[in-house]
Parts: C-alpha cells; structure tokens; sequence
C-alpha cells in the first residue's frame, strides 16, 4: 500500500507540474534556509582547524553537518513529492513505530556519553527521539482532528495529554530529560483545540509556587499568601461571595505544595541538579561563592556569555572568535552555537537569528490558522511548538536566563538526525499547507 | 486568546531575548578586549631606553641589562619551594608572600616575583627555569650612569605605580617610567615603543599559534638617544664647588637659551636611584626633610634676588625716560623712607647709573624707584607698567624650560599690595624695597640666569631648555629657537652693562677678576628670614652672584645662589668666576682659589638654627 501511494504521489508530482512548488510558502523555506546557512558557517568556525580547512573534509564535524544539509534537501524533496493525505492516513502506525523504535534503545541502543538515545547505523547515529517529534506532533493532530474526539470532554483531554506522555516517559530514563521536556510543549496544540486556559493558569501557579519556594523559602511564601488573602478579604468580600472552604483548602494545597517542593529539591534532586538551580535563581547570597559557582558548575553558561558579550555589537568577524577558537565553550558546536554567533557576529548576527525565528514562529502560526482542514491546523501548531521550546529552552540557557538543559537549536546546531527530523518536521507542514487550496484530500 | 496564546508568547519571547542580548553585547560589552580576553596571551618585547649624552658627545647615562623573575599564578604547578627559593636567594617565607600577592593582583596577568636579579643569578637561573611551570624571566634594563652628577637634571626611572596605569593605559605593571628630570621630561622619546605579541590560547591554556596570525603584533620601536645642552664637565665641576654648600647655580649659553648646567645642592649621585636599592635609597634621601637633596634649588627655590635686580630697575627707569645715564642721586649712606632712614654700604656721595650699580648703592635705586612710579598719575598705574617690564624678563612666571617641575618667582602686582593694604592704601613708599631686590619680590635660579641672559643679549632671551638634539638631529621647537623680546630698547643696556663689567672692575666684585676674561656681574646679599620655635628670626644673608662673559660676545651667562653665604662675593661670586673660567678656558688657572672654594663649607652655618643655642649671623670667620 506504501508503494502504491508513493508510486502515484511521484506521477501526481510530475503530472501537476510542479504545484507543489508553486504553492508552497516561500517565506518560510527562506526563514529555513537562512537559519540552516548562518548555523553551518558557525558550525564550520567552531570545528574547523588550521591544518584542514577544507570544507569538504567529511571526517570534520562541519563537513558531516554539510552531508546532512544536503540529505535534508533530499528528504524535502521526498516530503513534498508524497501525497498529501498519506501524512494524516499514516499518522497512528508513524506514532506506533516511532515508540518501537524509542522502546528499541534500551536493548540495542548505543551509548554515547551517558545517555543511551542514539542507533549506531554505521555511517550516522540516528537519534530515534528527533523522529518521535514528528510522529508524535502528528498524532495528536490526528486525534484532536477526529470527529469524535471532544476536548471538553474529560476522557478525551487525558488520552490527548497521553499522546504527549508517552515518547517523554520512554525518553526521560535514558537519561534525556531535556528530550523529554520538548513533548509538554505540544500541549499548546491542545490549548488552541480549546483546553481550558485555566489549566496554564494552574501549570503557571506550579511554577510560580516552585520558583517562589526555592527563592524565598516556605515560610515566606506562606506569610506574604496569608497576608494577601486578608487585604483580599477585607476589601472584596463585600462585592463577591467568596466560597471560603474551596479557598481555604486551596490555600493549604498550596502550602502543602511549597513544603514538597522543599522536600523534592533536598532530598529528590541530585547535588548537580540543586547547582543549577541555585545558580539560575541566584540562590546563593555570597557574592564570591557565587562567582565560584558560575566558574565551576556554570562553567559553560559562565564562558558562553562571555562569549556572547566579548562580541560587542559588530561582532569580531567570522573565524576571528578568539574562545570559540581556544574551544573555550563546551559543546559550542552543537548545543552552544549560539554563542559562536554572538562572539563573530556581534549583537547585529544575534538579533538577526532571533528575529527569523520569531518570523518563522509567526509565519507558521498565521499559516497554522488559514487551513481549512483542522488536521493541518493542529498539525502546524505542533510544528511551532516543538520548534519554539527548543528555540526558547536552548537560547535563554546560552544567553544565561534558563538553567542549563541540553537541547539544541533546530536547523543550527550541530546533529544530523537533529537537522534531518527538523527538516522533516517543517516541511510535511509547509507541504500541507501547499495543499490547503485543493478540495480533494 | 487560545489563538493568541502562542503567538503573544513568541514575540514576548522574541523581546527578551533581544533585552537580555542587547544588555550583553552592547552594555556590558567592555572595549578592552584583547586584555581581558582569556584566549589571548599577550607578550611584550621591551626596547632599550634611549641613551642620553651632553652636549659635546659625552656619555651621561646609558644602560645594564637587568633580569626579573616573573610569575603568572595560574599556571604555577606544585614545585619544591626549596630548591626554587635557594636558587633565586629568597627566604621561603617572602617566596610565598611574594605568590599570595601576585594571586592577589592577578591569577592571569604576570606580576614581578624577583626585581632585577644580578648577572650572575640570572646565569644560573637561566637554564633551569623551564622546570618551574608558571615563572620566567622578563630582561629588561636598568639605567647605568657615567657621571655622579647631574641627579637633579637627570631625574629617575622606577616602577609605574597604580596610578601611572590608571593614568596611562600604554603601562602594565612592572614596566619603569621616568620620574623626575629628563627622564620624566622625554619619557616617550627615551622609552621607546614595547613591541606586542599576541598568541592565541586554548581552554586549556595551551598556545596554539599567533593571533589573527600576527597581524596585530608589533615590533618595538628603540628608544631615541637624546644629546642635552649640559656641559658634563662644567656640570661635574659646579657640583664639587658646591660640596658642603646649599644652594643653585644656572649657566645658561644667552646665545641660544641652552641651560649648561643646573646644579642643586646638596645633591646626590644619581645611581644611587638605581636596581634594587633604589627605594631605601630615596627613603633616606627623602627624609632628609632639612638639606632636601631631592629637592631642585636651581629650579625650585623661590628667594629674594637681592642687588641683582637693581640692574632691571635701571633698565625699566631707563626706558620710561625717568633717569638718564648721568641722572644723578644724592646717598647720604643712606635713605629716607618717611622718617626712617635705610642703611646703605655704598660709602655715601653721587651716584649715577653706573655707580650705582657698580657700587650697589640702595639710596640710588630707591630714588630710581620712585621716580619711575613719580612719572604716572596713580600708583596703580606705575605698578602695572613696572611688572610688566618685570615680567618681560621671564620673571614672575613659569619660564616654560623643558624640565617637569618649576616655580614661578613672583613680581608683586598691583592686586597683590591692595590685598595686602587694602585698595590705594599703598605707594612707592610702601614697596620700596622692590627696588634693590628684597621685599616682595622672589625669583629662582633659573630666572635670575634668564635675566642675566637677557641682558647679556641687550634686550631678547631664549626659553632655557635642556634638550639639544633627538638622534642628532638638532630640536627645532619654536617655544626653544625664537627670541623672546623684552619691553626695553637695546640701547639702554649699554650704561647697565658698563656698570655691571665696573662692578668686576673696580666694584663690589673686584676679588673675583679672571685673567683674559671680560666679565659683567652683579653681586646681590638677600636677608632672609626663618622662624625658630615660632620667631622670625633672621639668619646669616644668601649670598647672590649673576654674571656673563665675555662682555661683547657672551658665551655664557651665570647665576649662583649661596643660602647663608653672606655677601654675594664671598660665595657665589668666587663660585661664579671660577664656572666661568672653567667654561671658557677649559680650566682653571687661580688654583688657590679653586681649592678653598672646594674645600670651604657652610655647614656650620646650616648648623645653627637647628642648635638651639644663641647664634650670630653674617660672621666674618672663613
């Protein structure tokens, strides 16, 4: 059946001339192909040597990131070739197969340092998480687009949250936690298919309770709570009839939740973790201790600011990077490339980058809402989603304003199953939306 | 909203990411780079101090390679402290001291562990440096010094200070700089320009190679060799007339400004300010709070001139036509002032300018003096016309040599009487003592050769300076090159300098005469003053010579400042015949005289307001 529907969508293809191409959003493939460019020219600074500056070296980081640009452009090719309504058709068994595969690792996977997320197929490691992204944001489209699913309805919220659990629960003991978190960013989908807002409001409440814990410590948090729900009660109970026992009892959840969250940090978190928070909340008051700590334990957000700030507003100028040549940040070209950009490219090169990606982000949201099927709407806010909390998660920890969590930077960091799924993940969108005119699916 | 939710989040993302970019890359962004980028070491290859010589060829300071031991904490790896210490002959304990406060300083910057090792230590250092991981041996040089004269003129060179390298960014620590003298004065000139490496470093702080493949890096630029205007011989020999005594001596060429020599003294030898012992050195000298060898008389110390300046009252009298050259004024041993009679030494009778001025007669200057301020409506007139003549000498003012330091002197204006009386409460009478020298009036050494100068040209000097050739190549400056004029006319200078080659002739100087040489001169007595636990108390009078010779063609102009050498004869004229023979016949044929003045000295004189005891001044005991 396969065969069949590739056979005819490549007949379909040759037949339309080319209509594909005519119709897709340019726009985008150009925010696309910008990114991918700017992340390649640093990836080349930040690996390249003296000795072999050849850009065709396959042996060098860069050179292998360059074979996967051009596989990528292959599996554009391929994505836009096939029919369009074999992505909605397939969607279930792409889901099925891609948590076989994210299941396969614990046996056959290969271990790269500490974390058992990669399949060694002899030329490339394929990291099967990346492939989940994109079955997984079909899914959910696909669920949230059947007729029978109503997301109002209790039952149906929870198997919609399910979808997304999932592949996180069978990524987070590689140990990968940084994929795993990527999946919870797909409930945005489920917020714009009409997901009480609430919900955010009490995932934001979470947080806030967490953030204010571990800064202020319970008993403040629970002072300042009663304090304001006194001037709350003097003020407003004569206008509003408050239910006092829900509240209270909200109140005393809350309570009971700061005190865990203390008990979880202690006693739950490893002494690595507990670093990262109290470096990214400033929770160490001594000055010098703490410099101590963005030294050693920060070591890389500490050198990959200074990176970043070292580039002023022009930048030092490409391959100039004095610490991106000293390999003074870790991992700069993967995870860190950012702060390649911010040191050769200067203020000019890194606005520039957060800027497409806030166009593309909108772009694809303006598309997401002009389709007629609902399949490709929920589909195109998956593909948001999923780009943006890598987009938000992986700068904002290079920049220094989110603790460290190893994720990377689609179409730019260093990582060919990275660049290849992302690829694949943007273009089934910008191939439905293609479609979105045609009447017949 | 649900439509809106996402969309909000990613611009408000978008925002501040942009915020917090901005706050790094453009406000934080420090432009120092390079020196506070950890991948990039920074090498410096220092360039060798320019020579100086004086002004015929001869070697005044030149230079000895010196070695520091340097230490960049950082890569300082555990090593046996014993081996280390005994090798650079340094106790265990300063070793350690030395390290916490280079650490202190900088764990990255390399900071001075051993100044200035000796040639020999280095020696055997050399080899086994590369065992110790984080220490090398910077080679500089340290100034070596073929003269023991000259300290003042010379100046020093020691370590920058933290305010130098706030000041200056071309400096890093341990660098020298000059700081008094010649060598503070050209310091940019004599240092040269330290050449700059800049090597690209690893995390792990390796090198692995040039950065932005040298195109940055600098070679040094030498220092220049300087030629000043300094006669070493005549400088030396200034210094050992001058053993015993305090006091300055200028000899200027009038011809073109050049300072020949400029002599402090007391004074010291300048290698003294050299190496390792340079800072006990200063210390002791500068605690020397009483003969104040690091203090520059010759350019610092302000005194009443005394008869001296009776030749620049003629001149002023002469020009505003109030005195003619036969003007005659009675002295009755003295003079009146009110009711009050001023001594005078002159013998009594006529004088007229050339009398006066050859017999020193303070009645005639008086009378002179006023008559100057007789010829206009108010005193305030008569007194901004007086300073400015004044001024036209280089008076009151800084000269503007080429030396760091100086004073102005000071010709009293009219503001300063009427601060002093209140506004028209004062006259000629009040100031009189303008007139021969004494009063208001003060001057430095520098100044009273200027003046001399001035008046050996008939009318125009050259700024004083000190700086004769760059490289050989002669200065060209114009502040230097071009005259400056007086407000006098040349033709009133002839019945000054008559009376002033009388004072040599049969005048207040006669003593002094040189064989073959013409010389006009002025000899000056100032009394001065100093408190005693609280009482003024006057002490033995300065004693003040200034002359030039030869008297048609001057070679050299010259004034000598004696403190407490009574009158201007004993001392500074003796001093000043003798510098000048020396200067123009290359030696000195009055051998007799030559030895006591070397041998004489006054510090009995010094002694005796610090004795404590009851004491006579102006004696007449050699």
């Amino acid at each position: 059946m396969l065969n069949h529907i590739v056979a005819k969508s490549l007949r379909l293809m040759s037949m339309s001339g080319n209509s594909v191409l005519k119709r897709i959003d340019w726009l985008s493939v150009l925010f696309y192909f910008t990114l991918v460019l700017i992340g390649w020219l640093n990836i080349y600074s930040s690996t390249v040597t003296e000795a072999e500056p050849q850009i065709f070296n396959f042996n060098a980081l860069h050179g292998k990131q360059l074979f996967f640009a051009g596989a990528s452009i292959i599996a554009i090719m391929l994505v836009l070739a096939l029919e369009v309504n074999f992505y909605e058709r397939f969607s279930s068994l792409f889901y099925l197969i891609a948590m076989v595969i994210l299941l396969g690792l614990y046996p056959f996977g290969k271990t790269i340092a500490g974390a058992t997320s990669w399949y060694d197929l002899g030329f490339f490691n394929l990291q099967p998480s990346e492939l989940a992204k994109v079955a997984t944001a079909l899914a959910l489209a696909k669920y949230l687009s059947d007729i029978q699913t109503d997301i109002k309805r209790r039952k149906d919220q929870l198997y919609a949250i399910l979808i997304l659990l999932i592949p996180a629960i069978l990524i987070i003991p590689q140990p990968d936690p940084g994929s795993a978190l990527v999946f919870f960013a797909l409930i945005f989908v489920i917020f714009r298919e009409g997901l009480p807002l609430y919900y955010l409001g009490i995932l934001f409440l979470v947080i806030l309770i967490f953030v204010a814990t571990l800064k202020f410590g319970t008993l403040w948090l629970t002072i300042s709570l009663a304090l304001f729900t006194t001037i709350f009660f003097l003020i407003k109970r004569k206008k509003f009839k408050v239910p006092i026992i829900p509240f209270a009892s909200a109140l005393v959840a809350i309570v009971l939740f700061s005190l865990s969250v203390n008990f979880v940090f202690n006693n739950v978190f490893e002494q690595r973790h507990r670093d990262r928070f109290s470096l990214w909340l400033r929770l160490e008051k001594d000055p010098k201790k703490l410099e101590q700590i963005r030294k050693t334990i920060g070591y890389n957000t500490y050198q990959s600011e200074k990176a970043i700030e070292s580039g002023g507003l022009i930048g030092k100028g490409f391959l100039e990077g004095t610490r991106t040549k000293g390999d003074f940040v870790p991992e700069q070209h993967s995870d860190y490339i950012f702060s390649t950009i911010g040191e050769e490219w200067g203020f000019l090169g890194t606005s520039l980058v957060v800027l497409t990606f806030t166009f593309l982000f909108l772009r694809l949201i303006h598309l997401a809402e002009r389709q007629k099927n609902p399949f490709s709407r929920m589909y195109g806010y998956g593909v948001v989603s999923i780009l943006f909390i890598h987009f938000l998660i992986n700068v904002g920890m290079v920049i220094g304003i989110l603790p460290t969590i190893g994720i990377p930077l689609p179409f730019m960091s260093y990582g060919g199953s990275g660049l290849l799924f992302f690829t694949i993940l943007l273009f089934i969108f910008l191939r439905l939306d293609a479609n979105r005119l045609k009447e017949s699916f | 909203m649900k439509r809106l939710l996402l969309s909000s989040l990613v611009i408000l993302i978008g925002i501040t990411f942009l915020g917090r970019l901005s706050y790094l890359q453009i406000f934080s962004f420090s432009p120092d780079q390079i020196a506070e980028d950890p991948a990039i070491k920074t090498i410096y290859d220092y360039p060798e101090r320019g020579y100086i010589y004086d002004r015929n060829g001869k070697l005044l300071v030149g230079n000895d390679p010196a070695y520091d031991v340097m230490v960049i904490p950082r890569e300082v790896k555990p090593l046996d402290t014993l081996e280390f210490c005994s090798l650079l002959n340094l106790e265990k304990e300063k070793f350690i001291k030395q390290l916490r406060k280079a650490r202190i300083y900088s764990p990255r910057l390399p900071s001075v562990l051993v100044h200035q090792l000796s040639k020999e230590d280095y020696g055997r250092l050399q080899e086994k440096m590369r065992k110790y991981k984080g220490f090398y041996i910077q080679k500089r040089s340290l100034r070596y010094y073929d003269t023991n004269s000259g300290a003042n003129v010379l100046g020093y060179i020691s370590e920058v200070n933290e305010r130098d390298l706030a000041k200056n960014k071309y400096y890093v620590q341990g660098e020298l700089t000059g700081r008094t003298g010649v060598e503070k004065q050209y310091e940019e000139i004599l240092r040269g320009r330290k050449g700059v490496q800049y090597i690209q470093k690893d995390r792990f702080n390796r090198d692995i190679g040039p950065y932005k493949s040298g195109s940055l890096d600098t070679i040094p630029e030498q220092g220049k060799q300087i030629s000043l205007t300094i006669d070493k011989v005549l400088q030396e020999y200034g210094e050992q007339l001058m053993i015993g005594k305090r006091g300055g001596i200028v000899a200027l060429e009038p011809s073109s400004g050049e300072i020949l020599s400029m002599i402090s003294g007391p004074t010291y030898d300048p290698a003294l300010l050299v190496g390792r012992k340079r800072s006990r050195n200063y210390t002791k000298l500068y605690n020397d709070t009483i003969a104040n060898p690091t203090w520059d008389r010759s350019i610092l110390a302000q005194q009443p001139p005394g008869s001296p300046f009776k030749t620049l009252n003629a001149l002023i009298a002469l020009q505003e036509d109030v005195i003619e050259e036969n003007t005659t004024i009675r002295c009755y041993n003295g003079f009146y002032v009110g009711r009050s009679k001023k001594g005078c030494h002159c013998g009594g009778g006529l004088r007229n300018v050339n009398s006066g001025i050859y017999k020193s007669c303070n009645a005639y200057f008086a009378g002179t003096f006023r008559k100057i301020y007789e010829k206009f409506e108010t005193t305030d007139e008569g007194m901004d016309v007086w300073e400015k003549h004044m001024k036209s000498f280089g008076l009151g003012n800084y000269l503007g040599y080429d030396l760091p330091y100086g004073q102005k002197g000071r010709i009293p204006s009219k503001e300063y009487y009427d601060k002093w009386y209140g506004d028209n409460r004062w006259s000629s009478s009040y100031i009189i003592s303008n007139s021969i020298g004494q009063g208001e009036v003060l001057a430095t050494p520098v100044q009273l050769a200027n003046m001399t100068a001035a008046i050996a040209n008939r009318g125009h000097y050259f700024t004083p300076h000190i700086l004769k050739k760059i490289e050989g190549e002669a200065i060209s400056n114009p502040r230097f090159t071009e005259p400056k004029h007086t407000t006098i006319d040349r033709k009133h200078f002839e019945p000054v300098i008559q009376g002033m080659a009388d004072v040599y002739r049969k005048g207040t100087a006669r003593w002094v005469q040189i064989p073959d040489i013409e010389i006009a001169g002025k000899t000056g007595t100032a009394e001065n003053f100093t408190k005693i636990d609280g009482v003024r108390t006057q002490l033995t009078d300065h004693s003040v010579f200034v002359a030039f010779a030869p008297v048609n063609k001057p070679k050299i102009a010259i004034a000598v400042y004696i403190e407490n050498g009574y009158y201007g004869s004993r001392y500074a004229g003796h001093i000043a015949s003798l510098m000048i023979e020396k200067y123009i016949k290359g030696n000195v044929t009055r051998k007799d005289l030559e030895k006591r003045m070397l041998e004489k000295t006054l510090e009995r004189e010094y002694a005796k307001p610090y004795s404590g005891e009851e004491f006579k001044i102006n004696e007449y005991v050699w």
